[in-house]
């Protein structure tokens, strides 16, 4: 069953185009991994997907077209967005920053259930727990990165968009954080749009792999398909 | 030395006026990155729709609360009609929007209600309170009111999720919208408080400085300052910000430089803000590509 399905999706930028038809799938509880170079477009994927950019073609969630739908309309239907640079509300404490998150929830957002939301997040994210009244601002990169997270899962969402969750983290924050990853898709069957430089760590979790260039999607297979490809392998995973 | 407290005083409760409209510019300033030239002459409005009020035979305190409830509806109608459709122009038009807001209804208070000057009740007697020979009745009210208002307004932004959604939005917008907030609303609604709270200190000040079309443009002279002085992006900034001009205002106007020169501190204390600490007091430094 597909959970969001991109059909044909054009985006530009003021002066050029960034997205040139490009045709994307994300299974229910599935990984999808987009890799490809700076410049190929697959933030401007992400941001297309939420109606951050101006945008042409289908989107479905779901079976429902989303493509005309304002950012906060798509948030509200289960789509959490975790954007590049991790989007921390810098001025507010941590609490703050995932009570906020509790905004697009559907469903019941009385006392108890955000009450029983918060206590999982701090439970996957513990160090979170720890740094509760703590301005957001003043985390540090890994721990941000755990509260973009955390933030996203307060509105227990169905699908989950990740730009590069890896970026500026230390190896071991990374692994903690793939983790993290796996057990909230394959716990909750929550769906990953994945965007990531760091081939190798997002290939161990994807079940669908798209390589961009310049705004086109060039190859799409499950991940051995990639890793079989010695010239494939050589561009995207270095080895 | 009783006159330097007496003065300290009196130059607190004005303070405590070019606070609450400070605090109106801040709102703005946080959720838009505008600078609201016209918020005097919205507060202008609210303050001649009390009068009339009291004038038709309304009770003070009946009046004063129609008006901070009618401003909040108006400040929400000016953000939609008017700034709304230029907010996405460059920033020098949408500063002309609001100067051509501000004459538009500075004219039509006018139009409606006439040049002359008129006084405007206080709701506080008119004896000093408690027999003292420092600070009227007035002036104490003043300082009461606005800081049960600035109370209030603490409790609203610091407990509640509307209040922490709309620090959201001014934190980060675009975050705002990731998480399902509907900006456009929370804007409008940052409009329609900075107008209310312009409407109490458009009443507070009114008996002071009587009533006429152009009584806003010292206050509002002084509120920039203040504005400035606490960082324009800073609610407990601008708060502190209003007092110290007041005080500073009354002071040299009694000891150095006299009151007619009064209005000069408030442009010394731009300048002087702008030249030395761009980001006030309490302010932030932001960064812009260009």
């Amino acid at each position: 069953m597909t959970l969001l399905a991109v059909e044909d999706l054009h985006a530009h930028y003021g002066r050029g185009p960034v997205l040139r038809g490009v045709t994307l799938d994300v299974d229910v509880a599935g990984v999808s991994v987009v890799l490809g170079a700076n410049g190929a477009g697959k933030t401007t994927l992400l941001r297309a997907v939420c109606g951050m950019v101006a945008r042409a073609g289908t989107i479905l969630f779901n079976g429902a077209r989303i493509d005309r739908l304002a950012t906060e309309r798509i948030a509200c239907l289960g789509v959490a967005h975790v954007p590049e640079g991790r989007g921390t509300f810098a001025n507010l404490t941590t609490e703050e920053n995932l009570r906020l998150g509790a905004c697009a929830r559907r469903g019941p957002s009385d006392r108890r259930a955000i009450g029983a939301v918060f206590e999982r997040v701090y439970r996957i994210f513990p160090r979170l727990a720890e740094r509760r009244r703590q301005l957001a601002g003043t985390l540090s990169g890994g721990e941000q990165q755990m509260l973009a997270l955390g933030r996203g899962l307060m509105s227990s969402p169905k699908l989950m968009l990740l730009d590069e969750p890896s970026f500026g983290l230390a190896p071991r924050v990374v692994e903690e954080l793939y983790g993290i990853l796996r057990d909230i898709n394959a716990a909750e069957g929550v769906g990953l749009l994945l965007v990531e430089q760091n081939a190798a760590v997002a290939l161990d979790l994807a079940d669908r792999v798209y390589l961009f260039e310049t705004g086109r999607v060039i190859m799409t297979g499950p991940p051995d398909d990639l890793r079989g490809d010695s010239s494939l392998r050589r561009a995207y995973l270095g080895y | 030395m009783e006159g330097l407290l007496h003065q300290v005083l009196s130059g607190l409760a004005n303070g405590a006026v070019y606070a609450s409209l400070a605090l109106a510019l801040v709102t703005v300033y946080r959720v838009t990155r505008f600078v609201n030239f016209a918020q005097g002459e919205i507060a202008l409005c609210s303050t001649y729709a009390a009068w009339a009020m009291i004038d038709a035979g309304a009770s003070y305190w009946v009046a004063f609360a129609v008006t901070v409830v009618a401003s909040f509806a108006l400040g929400i109608v000016i953000e939609r009609v008017v700034i709304r459709p230029a907010s996405r122009a460059p920033a020098l038009s949408v500063v002309i929007v609001f100067i051509g807001l501000m004459v538009a209804l500075n004219s039509v208070t006018g139009w409606i209600f006439g040049y002359e000057t008129r006084s405007f009740p206080s709701p506080f007697p008119a004896e000093p309170p408690f027999g003292n020979r420092y600070i009227g009745s007035h002036e104490l009210g003043v300082v009461g009111v606005t800081l049960a208002m600035l109370g209030l307004l603490y409790a609203f932004f610091r407990f509640t999720t509307l209040g922490l959604v709309l620090r959201a939005v001014a934190d980060n917008a675009e975050s705002s919208r990731l998480v399902g907030i509907r900006v456009e609303r929370m804007l409008a609604l940052g409009w329609g408080l900075a107008a209310a709270i312009g409407a109490v200190a458009g009443v507070m000040i009114a008996p002071v400085v009587f009533l006429d079309p152009s009584m806003m443009s010292g206050v509002m002279l002084y509120a920039f300052a203040a504005a400035l002085l606490g960082g324009i992006d800073s609610p407990g900034g601008a708060v502190v910000g209003g007092f110290v001009v007041g005080v500073l205002e009354n002071v040299m106007g009694a000891y150095v430089i006299g009151t007619e020169l009064k209005l000069t501190v408030a442009l010394a204390v731009i300048v002087g803000v702008l030249a030395i600490r761009p980001t006030g007091l309490f302010g932030h430094p932001s960064a812009a590509r260009v």
